[in-house]
Parts: structure tokens; C-alpha cells; sequence
């Protein structure tokens, strides 16, 4: 076997099967930082063992096997020292079934324990990229825009947190699904948004985070394919993602959804997309997941921007806004008001929202105040609105546009 | 089974303002609070008001309690569980009418 051949299939196995090795090498070696440092050897025994006797037909098994085995010796070898931290708690074999009829897989344990509301929402978003998705802490780090020992150091924390406190490592009981999925969903999606359009920094994508978590919600997809919100979100970034070719020009300037050209979008993804957002729809309420798959599909669907069913989006934000009373999506239905109703009808409920003090700081909202009082050719007062969208937007691209809009509209920036 | 202590905070001066009755209910909930847990409920004690307590830092010694808030630590309970989840389920049983508890894991030193 040569070497390249085997470090790419040692590369691959880390992409693909890394959660699954590490969750259930978590189980056995009921220690995170052990099954972390386990899986990381059988990585490593993994390029010298395939070498010699070529790649398995079944890496993830491989290095499953190799990883628990390393977690037992370490316990055996530890049998007499007691190690500081208690040990996880895993179920035992007398406690009920996780969920009935089913065995769990493991990754959802680890996607659960990582996700756990006791811990805060930026360590659930540190682990699960750590733990999940195999990053590495530098990775992480740049990221978040953070130092690696910031980044370092909220791991640890996570960590010990889970430990000292106990938090089990299993999948919850039916009764506390709802919100337990709810909160592991929410981190999957920070993940896509921190790389969609990246709060910070000079670009305004950053791929390698809408993959993982395109991954990630596949995952719990084929886990629970029951949860229609799994199905919602999975739709509602597939979605978005299509458009990802066409939302920066060639210059690195944002484009808006009126100007990205229709054709370059990735016609097999929105199919798929869509079909996910049926599912999501079909049987019962939906939720606030499914809901924003299908205004995205309605965005998507639409020939041509100015042929977007405006109505019909409005409708799905009054259900949105009743399903998530959140004043984010207050903000993007007034946005919607202002196309199925005018601006004027539009402004009065953004000019309400400017009380609210959680949308204190938060650029969109004079960014989008700007745009009606722009288009009811307002201009001083939109002028006044685009400054202060500029000085609250921290990304490069983004603020870029803001600008270019104040100069368009005849003032000084 | 791992001991947690449930630290209930509360606005002192909420007590200070109730009726009597509050006090009736609270002593109620308390009262059904440790039928619901049962035997794993470890231990507890109702404080007195924090106006009673004494500061010692290095050895001064001070009138009032160790920081100023407007809740307080007013009492705690030691339980037993198997894990966070337990221990947080027996934390929202707790009552807290005018504040709210803080779910603490016990070291274990061994």
C-alpha cells in the first residue's frame, strides 16, 4: 500500500467517522479528554497498521476497536489511582432504554452531553466543534476570532463542567426531547451562521463551518428522522447555501438576493432542500425550524426576485413570529411588510422596534430602516440610518455595502 | 451517586414586604417540596437574614454579610442523585418564590 493512498484514507476516516469513533470510544473510556487523547493515538496506530496490512473495509470499526481497547488498558493500568474527576455517567445496563425500541448511536450521546443547557451557549459551540466535528482547538479558534488559549480554555472549562457535574452522557428521555433537541439544534445552527455570513473578519464566508454543520444536521437527520425540525433546519441551510456562489461579486462586494444571478444557484441542493422542507411541513405545528425552510424555499422558489410571493411570506412570518416570538424575526417580517405592503406600511412597526433593547447594537435594523426611508426618498433620514448601521456592523463586507448605499443616496460618507 | 446542595437565593426584601400569609405558603411549598424528593433529600437549613451575619476576611471581623446583593442566600438543601439532569429536576421543584436556586455539585475527595 503506498503512503499517499493511506493517508488520504486515514485523512478520510478522520472526516467521516471521527464523531462516531470518538462517541463511542467516550462510552468506555467514560473520560473526554482520555477517549479524546485514545481516539487521537488509534489515529496515529491506524496510518502504520494500514500500511502494513491495508485499509480496512471498515475503518470507522478499526479504529472504534482500537480506540476502546487503548481506553480499557489505560483503565486497568489506572485501576489503583483514582483519577481526580468522577467518571461520566453513562447508562447502565438496568437503567429504562434511552428511547424505546431503539439503540441509541452514540453520537447523539456526545451531541447531547455537548449541547447540554448547563453549559454556556459559546462551550456547547466549542465542544460540539471539538468533540463532533473532530476540529481542532486553533481551528476553533480562528473561527470564533479568539486567541487560542481563550478558545483552550473554555474547551477545559466545558469539560470539567461536564465532569464535576455530572452531566450523563446520554440521549435525554422523551419528556425533555423538545427542548433538549431545541438547544442542540441552535448550536448547529450558529455553527452554519458564524459561517455564512461571519460576524467579524474580512469574509464574508467561511466554507469549511457550512459544511460541518450541513454534516452535523445530516447526522441527526438519519438519527431522528422522526424530528421534523432536525428536517427543517438541514432544509433551511441547504437552502441558503445553495445561493453560495452568488452572494459575494467578483469584487468582494456582498450581493444582495435582487442581484445574484438565479442561474449559478445549485440547482441539486435546492432540490434537495426542498424536499426536506416538505417533510419538515407535513403533520402537526410546525416549528420554528421548518417554518424558516419554508420561507426560504419560497425565496427560492421564486423566478425572479421581483416575483417573489410576498403574501405568501408574510403569512409563514406571522406563523414564525407566533411559533418564535423573537424581535430578529419581527424585524425580517417588517422587512417582507415593506414588499407586500409598502414602506410606509413597513416603517411604523421597525420605528417600534427601535425600543427594544435586545436589538440594541444590532446593525440590521437601521441597515433595513435606511433601505425604506431610502425607497420614500427620505434621504437625510436615511442617511442618518445607513451612519449608524456602519458604525454598529463589524463585518468588512457588509459594512462595504452600507457605504456604497451612502454614497448612492448623495451624501458624504 | 453523586451530593448536590441547592442554593436558594432570594430578594430579602420581597420578605420583608409579605404578608403573612406569604410566609404560610412558602413553609407549604417547602414542606411539599421534601415529601416530593424523599429519601433523597440529604439535609437543608433556612438561614437567618443576612442583617445577622458576620464577615470574616483575613482577621477582620464585620458587620453584614460577605457581599451585598439584593438575593441572597436564604437557605439550601443537600440532595442525592445520579447525575445533573436528577439533580436539576429536584432544583425545579424547589421553591424560590422570590428569586430563584443554584444547583452546586459536592466535591468528593477521596
Amino acid at each position: 500500500m503506498e503512503t499517499a493512498a493511506v493517508r488520504e484514507a486515514v485523512a478520510d476516516a478522520h472526516r467521516r467517522e471521527w464523531a462516531r469513533v470518538l462517541a463511542a470510544t467516550v462510552r468506555v473510556a467514560r473520560d473526554l479528554d482520555l477517549a479524546e487523547e485514545c481516539v487521537q493515538d488509534a489515529y496515529v496506530a491506524a496510518m502504520d497498521a494500514w500500511l502494513r496490512q491495508g485499509v480496512p473495509d471498515n475503518p470507522g470499526a478499526w479504529l472504534t476497536v482500537a480506540a476502546q481497547r487503548r481506553a480499557l488498558n489505560a483503565h486497568k493500568r489506572a485501576a489503583t489511582l483514582r483519577s481526580k474527576l468522577p467518571l461520566l455517567v453513562v447508562p447502565s445496563a438496568d437503567d429504562p432504554p434511552d428511547a424505546p425500541d431503539e439503540i441509541p448511536d452514540d453520537r447523539l450521546r456526545l451531541v447531547f452531553t455537548c449541547c447540554h443547557p448547563a453549559l454556556a451557549r459559546e462551550a456547547q459551540l466549542a465542544i460540539t466543534l471539538r468533540l463532533v466535528c473532530g476540529l481542532t482547538t486553533a481551528e476553533i479558534a480562528r473561527a470564533f476570532l479568539v486567541s487560542e488559549p481563550t478558545m483552550a480554555a473554555r474547551v477545559t472549562r466545558a469539560k470539567k463542567k461536564i465532569a464535576a457535574a455530572a452531566i450523563p452522557y446520554r440521549v435525554p428521555p422523551l419528556e425533555d426531547l423538545p427542548d433538549r433537541l431545541d438547544a442542540v439544534l441552535t448550536v448547529v445552527h450558529l455553527v452554519f451562521t458564524t459561517g455564512h455570513a461571519a460576524p467579524t473578519g474580512p469574509d464574508l464566508l467561511r466554507p469549511d463551518l457550512v459544511e460541518r454543520a450541513i454534516d452535523l444536521a445530516r447526522t441527526l437527520c438519519a438519527l431522528m428522522p422522526d424530528e421534523r425540525e432536525a428536517q427543517g433546519l438541514l432544509a433551511l441551510m441547504l437552502l441558503h447555501d445553495a445561493r453560495r456562489a452568488t452572494r459575494v461579486g467578483a469584487d468582494g462586494r456582498l450581493l444582495l438576493l435582487e442581484e445574484q444571478d438565479r442561474t449559478r444557484w445549485d440547482t441539486a441542493q435546492i432540490a434537495d432542500g426542498l424536499r426536506l422542507v416538505r417533510g419538515a411541513l407535513r403533520g402537526g405545528r410546525p416549528g420554528r425550524f421548518a417554518l424558516q425552510s419554508a420561507i426560504a424555499a419560497v425565496y427560492t422558489e421564486a423566478p425572479t426576485y421581483a416575483g417573489t410571493d410576498w403574501r405568501q411570506l408574510r403569512g409563514l412570518y406571522d406563523l414564525l413570529l407566533h411559533a418564535w416570538p423573537s424581535p430578529v424575526v419581527a424585524l425580517n417580517r417588517a422587512v417582507v411588510v415593506a414588499m407586500s405592503d409598502g414602506p410606509a406600511a413597513a416603517l411604523p412597526l421597525l420605528d417600534a422596534l427601535a425600543e427594544d433593547p435586545r436589538l440594541a447594537g444590532y446593525h440590521y435594523l437601521p441597515a433595513a430602516r435606511a433601505d425604506l426611508l431610502r425607497r420614500l426618498d427620505r434621504i437625510p433620514e436615511a442617511d442618518a440610518a445607513y451612519r449608524t448601521a456602519i458604525t454598529l456592523c463589524d463585518n468588512a463586507v457588509e459594512r462595504a455595502f452600507l457605504e456604497s448605499r451612502l454614497r448612492g443616496s448623495g451624501a458624504r460618507p | 451517586m453523586a451530593q448536590y446542595l441547592i442554593l436558594i437565593y432570594e430578594n430579602e426584601a420581597d420578605y420583608d414586604n409579605a404578608d403573612p400569609s406569604v410566609f404560610q405558603e412558602v413553609m407549604d411549598a417547602h414542606n411539599r417540596f421534601s415529601e416530593q424528593v424523599g429519601e433523597k433529600l440529604v439535609g437543608g437549613n433556612a438561614l437567618q437574614p443576612t442583617q445577622t451575619a458576620t464577615t470574616i476576611r483575613g482577621d477582620v471581623v464585620t458587620d453584614g454579610p460577605f457581599v451585598e446583593t439584593k438575593e441572597i442566600l436564604g437557605g439550601y438543601y443537600v440532595i442525592e442523585a445520579k447525575d445533573l439532569d436528577e439533580a436539576l429536576a429536584i432544583g425545579k421543584l424547589c421553591p424560590a418564590r422570590f428569586g430563584g436556586v443554584e444547583v452546586r455539585p459536592v466535591m468528593v475527595f477521596e
